[in-house]
């Protein structure tokens, strides 16, 4: 392009024409922060009261953000808005998430933590204790960096690159582990071969089982209650008549001189009776899971997610020896899949193809389709996990916690989902990330840890499954 | 006379502690029956059972001393499919919420009706099986539930709002009728001194459940056409 040219298209390029893609790219924001907004309150809180609108505030906020880079990269490959635009929203965008990232979210996690501990309340030094806590996080999220060889200090030390490395070290690891686990997870829980048959006399004989081991449960507790109850009649009615030292002694042993009861042997036999029964009830429960599950994978929608499995192994075996080739012998893809596929459709296949139109259209397909499964599936997984893990007190904690990890995750799945696009759209990312970042490493350090996660993963789902087997087959 | 014999010949009344998880029924039960503050209170999981023994008919001068079971379920959702076995022969509900919490209470009616269909052997969950239930359909067409109609042939509900101390805003009233209300503190164990206004309540209703179970006679002749016409219908819907 020639100096005069690009001279007259900066200049009208803040004018009119910014200001409509600035409307275009709020409202769009406005939209992603509502949905934040409902999702919080319909599907994380279901179970509880929203007494802090400000977590809810910085959630949604955390979302909207993310969602706006996803969309900037989808407008980038489409060529929709100017591109002076893009780059400007790109550039206001990253530096508020980093913003939130490293500087609101931890300090308001940290005042919540503090304020939660009674013991600090009544310190006068306790104001400034989160301010503490955070120093502490910046200064160990510096030291991230410095065993990866991610950037020279060519660019001084408050740069947005030398941030941006470090934020993308942890979520490269985060998404990393989850996707190993999940490709391991995935072809376990569709595929029929592993599921485990449950008849109904198992589940009977379970049942039965529970409500005897109940059963002796109660009518222990039963024989501690009245016993207690007259050792205390007992001390009301003859307690001047008994010396100091045998009143010492009555009280220390447990034993009750007006009955032939042992209240501490009893407690102790109830105590393991009612670790017994904790074990037999989650049993039960999984064989009456195990019992659903049966039952739905003989529907039609089961036996779809059963043959799904199946490619689902396939992909993960490919990916496991994928991740293993790249590490030993060192290589990190140059061409992505896009090119490549249409490449391979020029040459082998004989086909003429408009290599330009068609790379544009997949790659906006596939980086849609990458975009829309990784933040469903990573809010699925959140609320799985915040049912499971939280109580009334614990819940602000969490989602702040959640709403961190989403950030960082959505972050470095931009970073690397450079590598599934052609070249010509690499571009913005390059430029906006930072040119001097070296991302072939995250390509490398995920790898890594894929393959790592992956082979845990494999391993502690064998053991599951060898434990569960051996325990039906014994009872 | 032996311990263990007594234990046996004495007679029992089974009642079901039910609430959202997190709520205070451990707390709760092990307050009625340890009358000691229960220190680190950990999930429940399948079913706590706990005993405590109630003299019947105090004020009389023939007391008897019946055994009273709490089974206090686990409230989480995970384990909703296993809870409905230990739900047969209740004679007593007492249902927990946490008043710091709007949600626990709302969801009342949904564990209401959680244990009347585990009553009907849950296997069917369609309109018509539970309006023998004291189910109908109101005006908007949906499953309403009216207490009234089943508190009669049904077992005795009590109310129990815990944390009052944490809550913030006033108490909640029930929907739920015929049944008795009270409101508690996380920790303090002065609110069940021996004449306090709480344990008053609760006796009444340990005494009620006790009578449904072994004097019904006596139960109906006291629950006249009076007692029906002066409890407020107010009906419940459960969408």
């Amino acid at each position: 392009m020639v100096v005069g040219e690009s001279e007259a298209v900066v200049a009208p390029g803040y004018g009119f024409g910014f200001v409509l893609d600035s409307t275009m790219m709020i409202i769009t924001q406005a939209l992603f922060f509502a949905f934040g907004w409902l999702f919080f309150m319909r599907k994380l809180f279901k179970y509880y009261e929203i007494h802090n609108v400000v977590i809810q505030l910085l959630f949604s906020v955390t979302i909207t953000l993310s969602c706006t880079m996803f969309e900037l990269i989808i407008f980038e490959i489409i060529g929709f808005l100017d591109s002076n635009s893009r780059y400007f929203h790109w550039h206001i965008n990253l530096y508020l998430m980093l913003v939130v990232l490293i500087v609101i979210i931890p300090i308001y996690f940290a005042q919540q933590v503090v304020n939660a501990v009674r013991v600090v309340q009544r310190w006068k030094m306790g104001r400034f204790l989160p301010l503490a806590i955070w120093m502490l996080f910046v200064y160990f999220f510096w030291k991230i960096g410095d065993p990866f060889p991610i950037l020279s200090t060519k660019h001084g030390i408050f740069s947005i690159e030398q941030l941006i490395s470090r934020v993308g070290v942890i979520g490269v690891t985060l998404m990393a582990v989850l996707s190993g686990f999940g490709a391991v997870n995935a072809p376990y829980t569709y595929m029929t071969y592993f599921l485990r048959n449950v008849s109904e006399n198992d589940i009977q004989g379970q049942e039965k089982r529970l409500h005897q081991t109940t059963d002796m449960i109660i009518s222990k507790k039963k024989r501690i209650a009245l016993a207690e109850k007259q050792s205390l009649a007992f001390e009301g009615e003859s307690a001047a008549k008994q010396s100091g030292m045998r009143k010492v002694w009555n009280m220390f042993s447990g034993a009750n001189p007006n009955s032939s009861e042992n209240i501490g042997a009893l407690q102790k036999e109830v105590g393991a009776l009612e670790e017994l029964a904790k074990q037999l009830y989650v049993e039960f429960v999984d064989m009456l899971l195990q019992k659903e599950r049966v039952a739905y994978s003989k529907t039609f929608k089961g036996k779809y997610f059963d043959v799904l499995g199946h490619f689902f192994s396939i992909y993960c075996i490919y990916k496991i020896i994928i991740c293993t080739v790249n590490i030993v012998f060192d290589r990190v893809g140059k061409v992505d899949p896009v090119t490549r596929g249409i490449s391979i459709t020029v040459n082998w296949i004989g086909l003429q193809v408009d290599v330009e139109f068609w790379s544009q259209h997949v790659s906006f397909i596939l980086v849609g389709v990458i975009v829309v499964a990784s933040i469903r599936g990573l809010l699925i997984t959140f609320t799985k996990f915040f049912y499971a893990i939280s109580s009334s007190k614990s819940s602000n904690v969490i989602v702040l916690c959640f709403a961190e990890i989403m950030g960082m995750y959505f972050v470095s799945s931009v970073l690397l989902m450079r590598m599934n696009m052609p070249e010509d759209y690499r571009v913005i990312i390059t430029e906006v990330l930072g040119k001097e970042l070296d991302f072939s490493f995250y390509h490398r350090w995920f790898d890594v840890i894929f393959l790592v996660s992956a082979l845990s993963s494999i391993g502690v789902l064998y053991l599951v499954h060898e434990h569960t087997k051996d325990r039906k087959m014994s009872s | 006379a032996p311990v263990h014999l007594m234990a046996d010949s004495l007679k029992k009344a089974k009642i079901v502690v039910l609430g959202d998880s997190g709520v205070g029924k451990s707390s709760f039960v092990h307050l009625i029956c340890h009358r000691q503050v229960l220190t680190n209170p950990s999930w429940t999981v399948g079913c706590n059972v706990e005993v405590k023994v109630h003299e019947y008919g105090k004020a009389l001068s023939t007391s008897q001393s019946y055994f009273l079971e709490f089974w206090d379920m686990g409230g989480s959702p995970a384990y909703k499919k296993g809870r409905s076995i230990f739900y047969s022969n209740t004679n007593g509900i007492i249902l927990v919420y946490d008043r710091t919490n709007r949600k626990s209470h709302d969801h009342l009616p949904k564990w209401m009706s959680e244990f009347h269909c585990s009553q009907q052997g849950g296997a069917s969950t369609s309109k018509t099986s539970k309006q023998g239930l004291g189910f109908f359909s109101d005006s908007r067409g949906s499953l309403a539930y009216d207490p009234e109609s089943f508190a009669d042939q049904g077992v005795p509900v009590m109310i129990v709002g815990t944390k009052g101390d944490c809550a913030r805003s006033a108490s909640l009233s029930s929907n739920i009728t015929g049944a008795i209300e009270i409101n508690l503190d996380c920790n303090s164990l002065s609110q069940l001194t021996f004449d306090s206004q709480q344990t008053t309540e609760l006796n009444k209703f340990f005494d009620k459940v006790i009578e449904k179970r072994y004097f019904p006679s006596y139960h109906m002749s006291n629950t006249g056409l009076g007692e029906r016409h002066r409890s407020v219908s107010k009906r419940v819907s459960l969408n």
